[in-house]
């Protein structure tokens, strides 16, 4: 029933939007009334002499609700050159409908991010990073990496880069979740009723701004060729053959100026467009949950251990994050052992496990070229600290593959990938989504700028502009993300003492600490081209 | 033209600038010869000056070897990397130009995603509708005209792929023909088509009487500058050796001083004036204040 509801009203909106261009609208609205079910209202997409016009037509669909899907949404909906863009979000996630709110009291969920200043300023923009800090999130202002060696370690502190923080953990479903409040903070309350499977959305300002969230997936698309443009007969169906059509899973059919493919790492989209990748598996996972521990953690914790790291995250009162990479056996292993003994394992992997801790003072340098000795500064002379012990798991433990992926191409012509869909990184350094949303903001601008030299939006020669602006930055970020795994999965002793020195190096040099810095936290681009 | 009527019109052009405060980044010049090459469809092929005397000045705009040129290629107009592909890369940075100099006249929300609402525009030399297109997607309500039938077809039929588009009315006529009609517009643009007319001077008088009281020009072409003569020199020199004497113009490209001037006469006046600059290494165009290769000029209608 609210299947109908919705086919309903979506022919409704598509009528109101229609209207102000287009004459033979009334026709549609005259048909609308006649609409019985939803099994007509299809049969009746199809019908090819029919109402064509009463198919759905979006500018933007975007396939996949996750993190970063509803972050593009939510960013179109901020900028006042792209609010009146009508959005079709695709994802059958139940979270997205379901409007459960999220309790403060809950322990963390396992599935965190940490987020760059980059990452935040984005929020800020769209809105959505006051609903974040209504939520748990943890923001942090110290980092300490060190390794198992026992030979060298590092410490970050916020203040070497002139910052308050390093960045903030926060759990993906409070990112989503405050996005999606910010779309729907600009639910005009006449707008009315709220349905489960659509939902309209209007501003104030702007009665044509439409987002509609489809509760459903992708199952196939077509993409205007040359000859399936001139194919279609009369005016209406050349328009419509010369938009991208989608194909959902509940039958639903819908076109658009521009598909954006925001469906996650397996993308659909990516493969329905022919877009090739590059990539492999590290032959490595990484297993995740929720720890307790006695008093509040402000530090980011990592240590590189034999198989991989291990990162300790604070989410905020007495809870931190674990992500530790190893083996898949490994992480089979750990996902189902008793509590006890997983709790012991962490606790020996973050402090004596595998070697001994670093010296009490950072490493003084007798066979570290001298400009690599400590200079003076007492930020860079942080001694070394233990990470707080853990007693207690405090949610489910999940394990995952870990694989680097990039897309070949990042749009084609009305298809645009963005987010995991267009890269998956290891989550070493946590950027996986902060690149994710530097694709967002990418993409908005260059959207914005298409409108506002009337461009049409799935044109190949402007989607060109985001895949430059985000290709090479995020190529570097990858490389450096798996060189950096690369080092550490080898265990050769020469090569130990070699990171083991860049780990003092870094530790004591502060203008490269500064640069490091300021990469990790997403502001600068290239950092070995810069 | 005369020395000092040029010399007069370049003072006015300063004025003209100092006076709007119009300053735009010095960028790299050094380039710019990129983007004469990318015009040498237009500038190669040999202009018949010796067969068509200068028409008067109420005569015709239309230049027919000129236009036998456009509909040798028209095919192509939609292609972005066929010979048209200078217009279809300059398009969004001299957009850029027409949407901020057209919101501040006309008093239009720059962050409005359809600022030309209730306004008419006429796209005179259309061609396949590379600019009325964007223009009817800011919310213009645009009459495209070209002189060349097969590129009002081109242009129409592309323009029924997209609902917006479709609502340009294109029709294969003159700037004259619309004027004997007594059309008005509340802006008239002629981009990249005045280098190819029989007579500018009739041609902007034609501008000029189809804008309305209060409403703008905005022109577009190639400078016929130093830059632009040394690359055409060869082919120049290869003409004059056939021209029969007395053909001292070996183009009609026009300078900004001459343009300005023609306008002038035609009861527009120059405000804002741009030039193009291209950057080879990101292939984008961007505004600049050199004008010396190729530039746009936005003028408004001077009430009498
Ligand atoms: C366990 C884990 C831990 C991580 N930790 C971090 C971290 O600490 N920091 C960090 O920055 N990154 C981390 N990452 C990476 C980060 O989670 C991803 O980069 C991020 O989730 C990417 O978001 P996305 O929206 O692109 O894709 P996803 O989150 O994968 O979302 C894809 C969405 O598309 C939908 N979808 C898929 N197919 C279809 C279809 N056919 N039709 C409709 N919808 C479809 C799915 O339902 C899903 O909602 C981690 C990843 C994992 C798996
Ligand atoms: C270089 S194209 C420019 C097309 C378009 N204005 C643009 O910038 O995208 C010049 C166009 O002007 C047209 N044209 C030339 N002389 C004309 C005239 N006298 N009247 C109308 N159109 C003319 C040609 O047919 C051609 O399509």
């Amino acid at each position: 029933m609210s299947r109908l509801i919705a086919s309903r009203r979506l022919a409704s909106n598509i009528c109101v939007s229609k209207l102000s261009a287009r004459t033979f609208c009334n026709d549609a609205s005259a048909k609308l009334n006649n609409v019985p079910n939803s099994s007509q209202f299809n049969k009746e997409l199809e019908d090819e002499q029919g109402f064509t016009n009463d198919v759905p037509q979006y500018d933007i669909a975007i396939v996949g609700g996750g993190m970063v899907g509803i972050a593009l949404a939510s960013s179109l909906a901020s900028m006042p050159l792209t609010k009146q863009l009508s959005i079709a979000i695709i994802d059958s996630n139940p979270a997205l409908t379901n409007g459960a709110s999220i309790k403060k009291d809950d322990p963390p969920d396992p599935r965190v991010s940490t987020v760059t200043p980059a990452t935040i300023s984005l929020f800020k923009g769209i809105g959505a990073w006051q609903y974040v800090e209504q939520h748990r999130h943890a923001y942090f202002d110290r980092m300490q990496v060190w390794d198992y060696t026992g030979f060298g370690y590092t410490r970050y502190n916020a203040r070497d880069a002139g910052k308050d923080v390093l960045g903030c953990v926060v759990e993906n479903k409070v990112l989503q979740k405050s996005l999606l409040s910010c779309l729907q903070a600009s639910i005009s309350v006449s707008a009315g009723l709220f349905f489960f499977s659509t939902l309209e959305m209007k501003t104030e300002q702007n009665k044509d701004f439409k987002k509609t969230i489809y509760s459903t997936r992708l199952s196939s698309m077509s993409l205007p060729t040359r000859s399936s443009v001139s194919a279609a007969g009369d005016l209406q169906s050349k328009s419509l053959a010369n938009l991208a059509k989608l194909e959902l899973s509940d039958g639903t059919n819908l076109y658009a100026k521009l598909v954006v493919g925001a469906d996650g790492s397996k993308s659909h989209v990516r493969e329905l467009a022919g877009i090739k990748t590059t990539g492999w598996n590290y032959s490595q996972s990484a297993v995740i949950c929720t720890v307790e521990h006695p008093a509040e953690n402000f530090c980011a914790w990592q240590r590189f251990l034999p198989a991989g790291p291990i990162a300790l995250l604070p989410i905020g009162d007495n809870f931190s994050n674990i992500v530790w990479t190893m083996s898949p056996k490994e992480a089979a292993n750990h996902k189902i052992m008793n509590e006890d003994d997983f709790v012991k394992a962490v606790n020996n992997a973050l402090d004596f496990g595998y070697g001994p801790h670093p010296g009490s003072r950072p490493f003084s340098g007798d066979i570290l070229p001298s400009f690599f000795r400590p200079d003076v500064t007492s930020s860079a002379n942080e001694g070394f600290e233990l990470p707080p012990k853990v007693t207690k798991l405090a949610s489910h433990r999940m394990a995952f593959p870990l694989s680097l992926m990039h897309a070949n191409q990042y749009v084609s012509r009305r298809v645009a990938l963005i987010g995991d869909a267009a890269h998956t990184v290891h989550p070493l350094a946590g950027q996986g989504v902060n690149m994710g949303y530097g694709d967002v903001a990418s993409l908005s601008n260059v959207i914005a700028d298409g409108v506002a030299v009337g461009s049409d939006i799935g044109e190949v020669t402007l989607l060109k502009k985001y895949e430059a602006d985000r290709k090479t930055a995020n190529i570097a970020m990858m490389a450096v993300l798996d060189g950096f795994q690369k080092a550490y999965s080898v265990d050769f002793g020469p090569l130990n003492i070699l990171r083991a020195a860049a780990f003092n190096g870094a530790n004591v040099f502060a203008p490269l600490k500064k640069n490091i810095i300021s990469y990790a936290s997403g502001e600068l681009r290239l950092p070995f081209l810069s | 033209m005369s020395r000092t009527l040029l010399s007069r019109s370049l003072y006015q052009l300063q004025n003209v600038s100092r006076s709007n405060g119009f300053f735009l980044h010095n960028s790299s010049t050094k380039f710019k010869h990129a983007v004469l090459a990318a015009f040498q469809p237009f500038l190669q092929s040999s202009r018949p000056y010796a067969n068509s005397p200068q028409p008067a000045a109420s005569a015709s705009s239309v230049d027919q070897a000129e236009l036998a040129k456009f509909a040798a290629i028209a095919e192509s107009w939609w292609d972005a990397e066929g010979p048209f592909k200078p217009l279809h890369v300059m398009n969004p940075t001299r957009l850029t130009f027409i949407r901020s100099t057209l919101c501040r006249h006309f008093g239009k929300d720059p962050l409005s995603a359809r600022p030309f609402e209730g306004l008419k525009f006429v796209d005179v030399g259309c061609g396949g509708g590379i600019l009325s297109e964007p223009l009817a997607r800011m919310g213009a309500s645009v009459t495209g005209i070209d002189a060349v039938e097969k590129n009002i077809k081109i242009a129409q039929v592309h323009a029924d792929l997209d609902p917006v588009a479709s609502s340009i009315e294109y029709r294969c006529t003159t700037a004259e023909n619309l004027v004997e009609e007594q059309q008005k517009f509340d802006a008239v643009l002629a981009l990249e088509v005045i280098e190819h007319v029989a007579n500018p001077d009739g041609f902007c008088k034609s501008l000029s009487a189809l804008t309305k009281p209060d409403g703008a020009t905005i022109i577009s072409t190639i400078n016929r500058s130093m830059r632009a003569y040394a690359t055409a020199v060869v082919v120049a020199e290869y003409i004059l050796h056939w021209l029969p004497k007395g053909t001292h113009e070996w183009s009609s490209f026009l300078t900004p001083e001459e343009l300005v001037l023609l306008l002038q006469r035609s009861s527009i006046s120059v405000e804002e004036m741009a030039g193009f600059a291209y950057d080879p290494l990101t292939g984008q165009w961007s505004l600049d204040d050199d004008i010396g290769v190729n530039f746009i000029a936005f003028g408004t209608k001077i009430n009498e």
